[in-house]
């Protein structure tokens, strides 16, 4: 390589290494920001004292969903491992809403109520046609599939 | 497998407000991206006829009237 | 030219072999794209069955997710040609990098579109600010700006050399993208198709998916070359071949 060539490369790989660490920066300012989703044993502890508002993550718990009968009012409760919350909401809910279902909800909290002003429904990466799943449900009996639990982390 | 069905088909289960217009999507957008540097091509060499017309007409002006 | 390149890449790069080449390519490049998208369609619309959770709404995974992948992959290839441009000025590979741009974000916009479109339904917002959607979002104006910075300077040789210069920059945003859903707890689930492990997905629905993804890398190669053609032409508007073809295509 000559020497015009040479010096070109080296600032190229330069200007790249500079960009790297911009956006090095960035990430840990994103890491920082998207700490706000907390768990329903979080809120419990305490951990979201400090923000008004913020999001809650968790499962939905089987059976807990309970709509009005003369509005788009609905309760419902958002379990994880190792804590529960009782979380209300007005609007209209995405059709994954459903029993063990991972949320995400955006709100603040009310006499230790969480009052939801959003509600989205997570799903995983899984995608397989209804009839193997009751299959596989069925092979399963007896012993406890907890498929929805492992979803939330990265694998 | 269940048996095709044009009713199911068209109405997807009731997501044909998301699903088709996702599709039309897909092929509008791509079917510009593809089409267009035929149009931007075409006008180019149009424009580069013209000139060379241009060029060649001044030629023949200048021919007959040098010495 | 550094003298290191094999002689047949010499003679291909040069712009009338390389306008020849493309031309022939580009007819069967588009003929495979079809062939494989319309069995990718009829596997994934009508063969494959509704999932289990989301019935037939993930049927917009066909392409959305296709989209996606085609959309990091162009500006990998983009980047890489802009860096080949700069280092040893080869003229091809700067078309290719500039011409890549507006496929690369046709592909990034379809990809935030129908997944605004699979969003609304299933997760209940068109839009949020995860990581997963804003990265994406980044990718397309990083596109946008290559495109835009190229077009911007009135030499266009100088404007294709900032342009790759931006384009190499933003390659640190493809990991981001790729990565966003294992490195931030996102609403975007993680990545069904994996070539580490088995992929998530019944092999029903994932045959469709595959064959939508080669059916992109064919669509890919026949709009790049349809666009380097365009552009080798208006390059080289000034040479003995641009005229003989502009002769040609002139009769009637």
């Amino acid at each position: 390589m000559n020497p015009t060539r040479k010096r070109r490369l080296t600032i190229v790989l330069l200007v790249a290494a500079a960009a790297v660490v911009a956006v090095g920066l960035i990430v840990f300012a994103l890491q920082q920001n998207m700490n706000y989703l907390f768990t329903p044993s979080q809120v419990q502890t305490g951990q979201a004292n400090s923000y008004k508002t913020f999001r809650l993550g968790g499962m939905v718990k089987a059976g807990s969903i309970q709509r009005s009968s003369d509005s788009l009012k609905v309760t419902f409760t958002v379990v994880d491992a190792a804590g529960s919350m009782p979380v209300e909401y007005t609007g209209i809910l995405p059709d994954l809403f459903r029993d063990n279902q991972s949320v995400i909800a955006t709100g603040h909290m009310d006499n230790a109520r969480f009052m939801a002003t959003e509600v989205l429904a997570k799903h995983d990466e899984t995608y397989m046609p209804k009839e193997l799943k009751d299959a596989m449900a069925k092979a399963h009996q007896g012993k406890q599939v907890d498929e929805t639990a492992g979803q939330d982390k990265p694998q | 497998m269940s048996p095709f069905s044009w009713d199911h088909f068209l109405t997807m289960g009731g997501y044909a407000a998301y699903v088709w217009p996702a599709f039309a999507v897909f092929f509008i957008v791509l079917a510009a991206d593809y089409l267009s540097p035929g149009l931007r091509r075409r006008r180019n060499l149009r424009e580069l006829r013209a000139r060379m017309a241009r060029q060649s007409a001044r030629q023949q002006q200048r021919t007959p009237a040098s010495p | 030219m550094a003298n290191w390149i094999p002689l047949w890449v010499h003679k291909l790069s040069s712009p009338p072999n390389f306008y020849r080449f493309a031309g022939v390519l580009r007819p069967w490049a588009l003929g495979l794209a079809l062939l494989f998208g319309a069995i990718a369609l009829y596997g994934g619309l009508v063969l494959a069955p509704a999932d289990y959770q989301q019935g037939d709404a993930y049927r917009i995974i066909f392409i959305h997710v296709p989209c996606a992948w085609m959309s990091l992959f162009i500006y990998g290839l983009m980047a890489v040609a802009s860096f080949i441009s700069l280092v040893w000025r080869i003229k091809l590979a700067e078309v290719v990098a500039m011409e890549s741009a507006p496929i690369g974000a046709a592909f990034t916009f379809i990809t935030l579109v129908t997944g605004s479109l699979w969003g609304k339904p299933m997760w209940g917002t068109w839009w949020t600010w995860d990581a997963r959607l804003t990265s994406e979002l980044v990718l397309l104006f990083l596109y946008l700006g290559v495109i835009g910075l190229y077009h911007s300077f009135e030499d266009r040789r100088q404007g294709a050399r900032a342009a790759a210069f931006l384009a190499i920059i933003g390659i640190i945003n493809v990991p981001i993208v790729h990565f966003s859903v294992n490195w931030w707890n996102t609403l975007h689930q993680g990545s069904t198709v994996r070539i580490l492990g088995p992929s998530k997905m019944s092999s029903d629905m994932l045959w469709p998916l595959l064959t939508m993804m080669v059916a992109t890398k064919f669509y890919y190669i026949a709009s790049l070359f349809g666009r380097v053609r365009t552009d080798l032409l208006s390059m080289e508007s000034g040479k003995d071949w641009v005229r003989q073809i502009a002769d040609q295509e002139g009769r009637p």
